[in-house]
C-alpha cells in the first residue's frame, strides 16, 4: 500500500497532477464566499492530494515531503485557530465568534465578518486536511506491519 | 427474540408514519422552519457579511457554533484513531 509504485507513467501524472489539486483546493478554499465550497472541501481536496503522493511515491519520499507529524500539527493549528478567532472576539468585548469585534483595520463590520469567515474556513480546511492524513497514514501503516 | 424485533420495528414504523403526517410540506411558507430566522438570513446576509454565497455566511458566521462542533468532531475522529491503532501496535511490541 505504501511502497513505491513501480511506473513511470503513475509517476509522472501523479507529480503533474498534485500540485493542480492543491491550487484547484485554495481556490475552493478562498472563493467559498461566492461559490459553493469552503473550509471542508477545501480540506478534502488538499488531504487528497498528500493521499495520491502516499501512493504513487512511496513510503520514504512522501513522508519527506509531507512528515506524518506534520499532519497532526496542521490539523491542532486548525483547532487552535478556530478557537483563537472565537476568543479574542470575546476579549475584545463580544460575544464568541463575533467577527465584527475582531482586531483588524477594516473600517466596516461587513468587512470584518467577511474576513472573519475567510479565517474561520482557512481554519476548518487545515483541521480537515490535517485530520484526513493522520487517519490514513494510521490506517495505511497499520496494513502494512500487519 | 426475532419476533420481538420485528414487532419492535413495526410498533415504530407506525409511529414514524402517525408522525409524518403532523409535518408541515417540504418548502411550506408557513412552516416553523420557514418563519424563524430563514427571513433574516436572506434579506441581511449579504448586507451584514458581504458574502454572496448565503450558505457560506449562515455556515462560517450566523452559525459559527455549529462549525466549531462539526470541526472539533472531524479532530476527535483523527485523534480517535490515532489512539485505537496505535494502541493495537504498542501491544503487539510488548
Amino acid at each position: 500500500m505504501t511502497d513505491r509504485y513501480q511506473s513511470v507513467v503513475v509517476e509522472l501524472v501523479s507529480r503533474l497532477v498534485v500540485p493542480a489539486i492543491q491550487l484547484f483546493a485554495l481556490y475552493v478554499i478562498a472563493h467559498g464566499h461566492y461559490s459553493p465550497g469552503g473550509g471542508f472541501q477545501g480540506g478534502v481536496l488538499l488531504a487528497a492530494s498528500i493521499l495520491l503522493l502516499r501512493l504513487t511515491q512511496g513510503r520514504e519520499e512522501s513522508f519527506r515531503r509531507f512528515p506524518p507529524g506534520a499532519a497532526f500539527t496542521l490539523a491542532a493549528l486548525g483547532m487552535l485557530l478556530f478557537v483563537l478567532t472565537g476568543l479574542v472576539s470575546v476579549a475584545r468585548g463580544g460575544v464568541f465568534l463575533d467577527y465584527a469585534a475582531l482586531p483588524l483595520p477594516l473600517a466596516s463590520t461587513a468587512s470584518l465578518r467577511y474576513y472573519g469567515i475567510l479565517l474561520v474556513e482557512v481554519a476548518i480546511a487545515l483541521t480537515v486536511w490535517g485530520t484526513l492524513v493522520v487517519i490514513f497514514d494510521q490506517i495505511g501503516t497499520r496494513t502494512r506491519d500487519v | 427474540m426475532k419476533a420481538l424485533s420485528l414487532a419492535i420495528l413495526g410498533i415504530f414504523l407506525v409511529v414514524l408514519l402517525y408522525a409524518e403526517g403532523g409535518l408541515p410540506d417540504r418548502g411550506e411558507p408557513e412552516a416553523p422552519a420557514n418563519m424563524h430566522v430563514s427571513a433574516y438570513y436572506i434579506e441581511r446576509s449579504l448586507s451584514d457579511t458581504r458574502t454572496p454565497n448565503l450558505v457560506t455566511a449562515v455556515l462560517a458566521d450566523y452559525r459559527g457554533y455549529d462549525t466549531l462542533g462539526e470541526t472539533v468532531v472531524i479532530f476527535a475522529a483523527g485523534l480517535a484513531c490515532t489512539l485505537v491503532l496505535l494502541r493495537g501496535r504498542g501491544d503487539r511490541d510488548r
